[in-house]
């Protein structure tokens, strides 16, 4: 190397000898340190040593009732009315539209599993063993106030457990609103119908009632 | 002065120097790939979990909705994790002396916690919010993957950030309309010519879009904060 002195030579030679294992030093440096990635707050459900049970989202104290909640034995929350069951949607709910779509998707959700779509008590949990609960297309239940679809949901009955903690309170009356739509699609009066959807009816029949194909 | 090296040293600087090159960048690839192993990323690694439950047969099987279970996936940040009496809704009369059941009917009866091991985890310093996505029409599929489809579970995508990023820059592939979100069905595709038509024709993607008003959001503090 004619144009550099040995000094530079020597020290390139060096820098050169240096360089690869500081690279690799540096390299076994990355991902050493976790703690930006669990950082010592909680996610729910972490597990946390703090407390016995490990868990670190905490049960609610027993008979607890959350701040500026309405009064526990108000219609919304029970169904009932001087403990009788309620005929009618709570005040703070209007029955709509949007109520009961909200309440078919919902009954989808959390009720046809075991009570079908259709409301006939044939869902597919029922298909695998679970006890059938009743059609709600029977005397009985058509005449069943309101209020007790929702207590049903709330409380639970029979072998059927609370949907309390799944469906919030609103949803459950949507769906106990939607309830009474399903019975209506199996048991509507043609006295029912407005003039005019009674003359629809009239006018085509083979549209709402497929007529039996011929032999 | 003495030289110190010998000349063969020019060529053998010149041969290692290249060389280095290769090495260097033969560390580098490796660590790359074990980053992108599934070994790092988890992707369609089983974890072992205290019960053995399926969402194939769950989901698929029996058509059970996502949110019968996971019923905080549309209201907050976390989809939840359902409580063991979620679990005994049915199987307080389905499947009540099955051996693979019984730490589910021990925790029910002892009221201790079954300790699900979790698959989809953030780093920290990511805020990811279920809910926000669920309302713009992001299906659980996009990120999960084919749920109905896993016998056990385990993680669909890497959850890489830039995997994140690749649909923050471009969301419309993803945007199911509302009602499909919960659908583990692929979404039909737009018929091809759609995509090249001319300005003001209608087109599927870019119509959800503006009626779930979807912006894209690449700050970094829509995530980091």
């Amino acid at each position: 190397m004619p144009s550099r002195s040995p000094q530079s030579a020597r020290r390139s030679a060096r820098t050169l000898a240096v360089l690869p294992p500081a690279a690799l030093a540096l390299l076994a440096l990355v991902g050493c340190h976790r703690d930006m990635y669990d950082q010592p707050r909680l996610e729910p459900l972490e597990k946390n040593a703090f407390f016995d049970d490990g868990r670190s989202s905490r049960p609610l104290v027993e008979g607890v009732v959350e701040y500026g909640a309405i009064s526990p034995d108000s219609v919304i929350l029970t169904g009932k009315v001087n403990g009788q069951l309620t005929d009618e949607l709570p005040p703070e709910l209007k029955l709509d539209a949007v109520l009961l779509k909200r309440g078919e998707q919902r009954f989808n959700i959390f009720c046809s599993n075991c009570h079908g779509r259709s409301g006939d008590g044939d869902g597919m949990i029922v298909l695998r063993g679970y006890r059938k609960p009743p059609t709600y297309h029977s005397e009985r239940l058509r005449g069943t106030p309101i209020g007790h679809f929702f207590d049903v949901a709330t409380n639970g009955f029979g072998v059927m457990p609370s949907y309390a903690s799944q469906i919030p309170v609103d949803d459950r009356w949507a769906i106990a609103a939607y309830i009474r739509a399903l019975q209506l699609t199996q048991y509507a009066k043609v006295d029912d119908l407005s003039d005019a959807e009674r003359q629809q009816l009239e006018t085509q029949p083979t549209a709402a009632t497929p007529t039996p194909s011929a032999p | 002065m003495p030289q110190i090296f010998h000349p063969s040293m020019n060529t053998i600087s010149r041969a290692s120097i290249f060389g280095a090159a290769f090495i260097l960048a033969g560390v580098g690839g490796f660590i790359w790939l074990i980053f992108r192993s599934s070994y790092t990323t988890q992707v369609g690694v089983v974890r072992p979990q205290p019960v053995e439950f399926s969402h194939e047969h769950h989901v698929s099987g029996l058509g059970i909705d996502c949110r019968y279970c996971h019923t905080s996936v549309e209201t907050s940040s976390f989809a939840g994790i359902p409580p063991t009496a979620t679990c005994m809704t049915c199987h307080s009369q389905i499947w009540t002396d099955s051996p693979k059941l019984e730490v589910v009917r021990a925790s029910y009866r002892t009221g201790e916690s079954i300790p699900w091991t979790r698959v989809h985890d953030l780093p920290d310093f990511a805020y990811f919010d279920h809910s926000i996505h669920v309302a713009k029409g992001v299906g659980c599929v996009s990120c999960h993957g084919r749920v109905d489809e896993m016998p056990l579970m385990w993680r669909a995508k890497t959850l890489h950030m830039e995997w994140c990023v690749d649909c923050h820059r471009n969301p419309e592939p993803h945007i199911r309309p509302r009602d499909k979100v919960f659908s583990m069905e692929p979404l039909p595709a737009p018929p091809a010519p759609e995509r090249d038509a001319e300005p003001g024709a209608s087109n599927v993607a870019i119509d959800l879009m503006q009626a779930h008003q979807i912006a894209s959001e690449t700050n970094c503090s829509v995530c980091h904060h």
